[in-house]
């Protein structure tokens, strides 16, 4: 059996009177790069922070490693985590907080985190405050990599990140993950951020998973089929409609499917992964009579 | 040793993309027999893609027997794909090229002949699933 690094099982977050995170079952498989997607005030913040511990679900169970995350100090220690915007402390200086990290963190690997801040160039002395985004951001990474985690969980790292500073943090991160094998989840309401690094997706679209799974999967199962005129209606049964267009003459449809596509009517074409998130995000495709109860892969 | 790039807009999977250009650097004797490709931790250094899909086309390259890891080494060229002869090549070079003269006076342009050539294509290796 596949081992789930994230396992959620009807888990739900209730703030007040609105649900933030409701009806999540997921089993994320480890040794993946996740991408968290959707818009924002989705869900991805709160799963993330269930997922480390600083929430607790107000429905349903979550397991991380194998283990309760809000009961389970010795957690901690596997698990990395990098806030949104990446905090640091502005008044301490580079060289402070790999100290602090040092003391607080008892797997800490002194080596690959002075190694890191030196092939960033950072100035040990400088106080974090100054720091640019970019900089910031790879030092937030440095903290949580130098805990040497099984799991690293990130909310947001590259958001406010300018485009060569945000290419520079994933190419940090794809190198952690080539070394050490880290299972990572990220978020990001921009899936051209996560297009090059992830392997597996999981869709947030208002406080529920709307789609998962290892990004091969979902991109081989998608089309968009384009032809004459025609009501959906009349698609063989296999063939889930995710999105459609009509004009007077012609029918676009983004549909799922795990058959070939055979009819000769059709033009196939294949999606690319920003259409196939873009097309979930939609809240017209959220149609409950034509879309039975999508199967989380496991 | 060669160098991944990468095409984002070319719509072709990322390992694909990696896979094709292995076997362009053979085609153009880049790349040769016991040649080493670069390691995972090199290829997601230069181009910030995930690890696991550098695996996913090196484990199909070695599918293809044109690659074999050696563990602990790395990845190596153990043989060039099955070429065609190049008398072979040159007669269907001259039969496209005589094609395309007679289609383009018969008034087809580029686009036309763009979309008889894709028409074509899918019949003949049912690319996709059409």
């Amino acid at each position: 059996m596949m081992t789930a690094v994230i396992q959620a099982s009807g888990l739900g977050k209730q703030y007040r009177r609105t649900w933030a995170l409701r009806d999540c079952t997921l089993a994320i498989p480890e040794g993946r790069v996740v991408g968290l997607v959707g818009p924002n005030g989705a869900g991805k913040t709160t799963l993330l922070q269930l997922a480390t511990g600083l929430l607790t679900p107000t429905r349903g169970t979550i397991s991380v490693l194998g283990d309760h995350p809000a009961v389970s100090p010795a957690l901690l220690a596997r698990v990395g985590f990098v806030a949104q915007d990446t905090p640091v402390y502005a008044r301490m200086r580079v060289a402070d907080h790999l100290r602090l990290g040092a003391w607080l963190n008892p797997g800490w690997d002194d080596e690959l985190a002075q190694r890191r801040i030196g092939q960033l160039g950072l100035d040990p002395k400088q106080r974090a405050g100054s720091l640019s985004g970019g900089q910031r951001a790879q030092l937030a990474l440095t903290l949580a990599l130098a805990k040497r985690p099984e799991l690293l969980l990130l909310d947001e790292p590259v958001a406010s990140l300018d485009p060569l500073a945000r290419r520079e943090f994933l190419r940090s991160l794809m190198e952690a993950v080539a070394e050490h094998g880290t299972s990572v989840v990220l978020s990001s309401h921009l899936v051209a951020d996560l297009e090059r690094v992830c392997d597996y997706l999981v869709v947030l679209v208002a406080s529920r998973v709307r789609i998962a799974g290892e990004v091969s999967a979902l991109l081989a199962s998608h089309h968009r089929l384009s032809g004459p005129r025609r009501d959906p209606g009349t698609l063989p049964a296999g063939q889930e409609v995710i999105e459609e267009s009509h004009t007077d003459k012609q029918t676009v449809l983004l549909v799922r499917t795990g058959e070939p596509v055979h009819d000769p009517a059709w033009t196939v074409t294949p999606v690319s992964l920003e259409d196939l998130v873009i097309a979930y995000m939609n809240p017209a495709s959220d149609i409950p009579a034509r879309r039975p109860q999508l199967g989380v892969a496991s | 040793m060669i160098e991944f790039q990468l095409d984002e807009t070319s719509g072709v999977a990322t390992y694909l993309q990696l896979v094709q250009q292995v076997h362009q650097a053979l085609r153009m004797g880049m790349l040769e027999p016991g040649d080493q490709l670069p390691t995972a931790q090199q290829v997601v250094a230069k181009l910030a893609i995930n690890p696991n899909t550098v695996h996913k086309a090196y484990r199909e390259l070695e599918r293809e027997g044109l690659a074999r890891a050696r563990p602990g080494l790395g990845t190596f060229i153990t043989r060039s794909p099955a070429g065609t002869d190049p008398a072979t090549q040159a007669r269907f070079l001259a039969a496209m090229t005589d094609w395309l003269r007679s289609a383009r006076s018969a008034g087809l342009g580029p686009d036309d002949i763009e979309a008889i050539y894709r028409t074509a294509f899918r019949t003949c290796f049912a690319e996709g699933v059409a």
